[in-house]
């Protein structure tokens, strides 16, 4: 290997654990992480060499499921604004819903609070990293970031008074 | 004291352990004076390990074929060297997905058909409780309902003989219509999916054409009224022969 080899191999599984958790499906995910390896390869000459290659990849990987998203290619659960409210939900089994799936809860967020959480919570980036992969301002990261949590101990909780899903008992 | 008021931006801070050390203490007294906030602060803190535990088991699967194998062979090498493999997946990009089939030449068509069953092939080959609708002890069913679903005499290849057994099929979309999956499977669990449509046109070409993609490689060919596309994830040498059973098991 001549030095300049992309090094992507290493970086695979985390970038399939952060699709697994902001796409919810396994075939999905991969597509996705597959996309972008293509699409890192075909982009390599723009890497700079000594930067951090692994935030370059999550930023191919956003861009890619932005597209996607945008593009509306897959079945990409609504983007809900915290304004609007969301769908009653009917209890099946129990008395009370209560969403243990921490997947379920997550996909119930809006994309981009989603990704903020994720890139910060499961990736471990800094808010710094994440407004980069995501092109956005630090205070726009802090904001999404907060929503997310918020949202999240709501949904977790089984629907508190923070949001507006509903249970019917 | 001017001590300053604690910030939201601080208590995720706090969460994510990038706050200074000096700050980590003012805003631990704060906490200890604000219950609320230290809920939220609590419950925070465990999203963040319920994201690791959900999700940390992915970083030990193995990877599935389609990302080892592009990474074994195109990730760690020159571009150049897999220039074939990028002029077909720019091909398969620019013709075979987004653009209609229709405004292109036949070949194009024919393209977008081979784009198709790899996709089909990759979606389906990796099943283990549902890789097909109706399994093998209904073949006779099998092959009448997606006949009679295509619009044509459907025959299923028996390929026993090089080791693949049939498991099933299934009915899927194709691009002008229903598409027939037959899929096979060897004794090591390595699977090829033969997909099959009707109204391929008149042509007379029965030229077998390859192409690789994501990993699966594909032979496709039109014969008659149908077009079929054979795909798997071994070389290109063995399905080859494979396909070439397929083909004149078809045209006995």
């Amino acid at each position: 290997m001549d030095g300049r080899d992309p090094d992507f191999v290493q970086h695979i599984p985390r970038l399939r654990r952060y699709a697994r958790a902001l796409t919810g499906d396994r075939g999905r995910a991969d597509d996705l992480v597959q996309d972008t390896l293509e699409r890192a390869l075909k982009k390599f000459h723009l890497w700079q060499q000594g930067s951090d290659l692994r935030a370059w990849m999550f930023t191919i990987m956003h861009n890619v499921y932005i597209n996607q998203v945008r593009a509306g290619s897959a079945a990409v659960v609504t983007a809900l604004d915290d304004e609007i409210s969301q769908p009653a939900i009917r209890a099946t089994q129990s008395d009370r819903l209560e969403i243990l799936d921490l997947q379920v809860a997550l996909l119930r967020l809006p994309e981009e609070q989603r990704e903020v959480l994720l890139l910060i919570g499961l990736e471990q980036m800094t808010y710094d990293e994440a407004a980069g992969v995501l092109g956005i301002p630090i205070g726009t990261v802090m904001s999404r970031l907060s929503r997310a949590r918020e949202r999240l101990r709501a949904l977790l909780a089984g629907g508190g008074a923070q949001t507006a899903l509903k249970v019917i008992k | 004291m001017s001590r300053l008021a604690v910030t939201e931006a601080e208590l995720h801070a706090h969460v994510d352990s990038l706050l200074p050390e000096s700050r980590r203490v003012e805003v631990d007294e704060y906490l200890a004076a604000h219950v609320e906030d230290a809920q939220r602060l609590r419950a925070w803190r465990e999203q963040n390990q319920a994201l690791r535990v959900w999700f940390d088991p992915v970083l030990a699967e193995s990877l599935p074929a389609r990302l080892r194998r592009p990474a074994a062979g195109s990730f760690m090498r020159p571009v150049l060297r897999h220039a074939a493999v990028l002029a077909w997946l720019a091909l398969g990009i620019v013709a075979g997905w987004y653009l209609h089939d229709y405004d292109m030449g036949k070949s194009a068509d024919t393209t977008a058909f081979a784009h198709r069953a790899v996709i089909a092939h990759i979606v389906y080959s990796p099943e283990v409780r549902h890789p097909v609708e109706v399994g093998v002890d209904q073949e006779a069913h099998l092959v009448a309902w997606l006949s009679k679903r295509i619009g044509g005499n459907l025959k299923v290849p028996q390929l026993g003989a090089l080791g693949y057994q049939l498991v099933g099929g299934r009915l899927l979309p194709g691009s002008q219509g229903p598409v027939a999956q037959f899929m096979f499977q060897d004794g090591s669990g390595q699977r090829l999916t033969l997909y099959v449509r009707n109204g391929a046109g008149d042509s007379k070409e029965t030229a077998f054409r390859y192409a690789q993609e994501r990993g699966v490689s594909v032979f496709y060919w039109i014969d008659g009224r149908f077009g079929y596309a054979l795909s798997g994830e071994i070389d290109k040498a063995q399905l080859l022969h494979v396909a070439k059973v397929v083909y004149q098991q078809l045209n006995p």
